[in-house]
């Protein structure tokens, strides 16, 4: 029953996927800099890569966590992909207010286009003290490679 | 920490045969219209060609072609949509029509955000409309994109020409070639732009007249493809119409 439920856990992740989902884009990227970096450190095997999510960009985690399952060959055949969320905090330029990025205060589609170009949150959101859309991103706007490890 | 971004764009861009920036010092010299006339006159000629506004706090090419309510594909990546013959990708899918005040390093990040996630596939051309100047996309593009081509577009004015002067040297410094200069608007039979084009050893694509016609053309590409401004874009890239030749 476990393993028929697991099975289909991964078709629906698989067929949302295969169906739409950018993140896989973003996970070839991630795949392609994971590998250049093992070339830069001579990595034969790579154990383990470290990845950040700022929230800003709303990844979905498991989709992002499935994409890299099916990219990683070669060198990466093995390796883990370990992913740490940050969240996205934005500072006003003008009065200096700082604050967290919260989804839930906006609607559906502005969530989606910031999804898409997180630079568009410029558009959406204000500083909630001043109004101004001059901010900064502070930290936790898209995806980062923080490590590869490996054995040489 | 790196950015995994940068590390796909060559794949990414891999299946386009030339890409070039249709570029210049100064703002309303007619970039965007120009850009816009030689994708459609390209695709008009059976290439397949892609259009990328990458003027994001200023894009203007969703007006010039008329594009109505269209979006992209979401595909393991985004699919630009076809809107009269051309793949065109803009911010405005995710912007809508409102202001998009973004700082250079906003800029910077929407641009390499872009360029990693949008799945062009096969292209014969794929122009780009750049901002003015030679700012975070100039600036990008020239670091990230090793085989980009560009194309100057000036007015008559030697205030206009003076940046022209600028953005040349700055692509001759870093080694990137430029197709040419196009002289656009013009009003006179003065030889200036043109002597002073050829004393920076760059090559004089032609002269566009003002055209009045241009103004009620705007979001209707077949009445755009009729002006006279057309047929002489048409007539001044002419030589740069081969998919193959750079």
């Amino acid at each position: 029953m476990k393993v028929r439920l697991i099975f289909y856990d991964i078709l629906k992740l698989g067929l949302q996927v295969g169906s739409c989902m950018h993140e896989w884009a973003l996970a070839e990227a991630v795949i392609s800099a994971a590998s250049e970096a093992a070339d830069k450190e001579g990595l034969r095997r790579v154990t383990d890569v470290r990845i950040r999510l700022g929230e800003l960009q709303q990844v979905e985690q498991e989709v992002l966590e499935f994409a890299l399952s099916q990219l990683k060959t070669g060198q990466l055949k093995g390796a883990r992909f370990k992913i740490e969320k940050v969240k996205a905090r934005l500072k006003c330029r003008a009065c200096g207010y700082t604050w967290v990025f919260n989804e839930k205060e906006l609607d559906e589609s502005m969530v989606e286009a910031i999804h898409f170009v997180p630079e568009v949150a410029h558009v959406y959101i204000k500083c909630p003290q001043c109004g101004s859309p001059d901010f900064e991103v502070v930290e936790g706007r898209g995806v980062w490679l923080l490590s590869v490890r490996g054995v040489k | 920490m790196a950015d995994p971004r940068t590390s796909i764009l060559d794949e990414r861009l891999k299946g386009i045969s030339r890409i070039i920036a249709v570029s210049g010092g100064k703002g309303g010299v007619g970039k965007s219209l120009f850009a816009s006339t030689l994708a459609l006159i390209l695709a008009k000629k059976g290439f397949k060609v892609g259009l990328f506004d990458l003027d994001f706090t200023s894009p203007s090419t969703h007006t010039i072609l008329g594009v109505g309510d269209v979006h992209p594909k979401e595909e393991k990546g985004i699919i630009p949509p076809q809107v009269h013959g051309l793949e065109y990708m803009t911010i405005t899918y995710y912007s809508g029509n409102s202001a998009t005040p973004l700082r250079g390093a906003d800029v910077s990040n929407a641009l390499i955000e872009l360029l990693t996630i949008v799945k062009w596939g096969r292209l014969d051309y794929l122009i780009l409309d750049m901002p003015p100047g030679i700012g975070d996309a100039t600036l990008d593009l020239i670091r990230l994109i090793k085989r980009i081509e560009f194309l100057i577009v000036t007015s008559p004015s030697q205030l206009a020409f003076e940046t022209v002067k600028k953005l040349a040297s700055l692509l001759k410094g870093v080694g990137m070639p430029v197709i040419g200069v196009i002289e656009n608007m013009k009003m006179t039979q003065s030889k200036t732009v043109r002597k002073q084009t050829e004393a920076l050893g760059l090559v004089f694509l032609g002269e566009i007249p003002y055209d009045r016609e241009v103004e009620g053309a705007m979001g209707r590409t077949d009445k755009l493809l009729d002006t006279a401004f057309a047929k002489k874009v048409k007539l001044s890239t002419s030589k740069i119409l081969n998919p193959t030749v750079r």
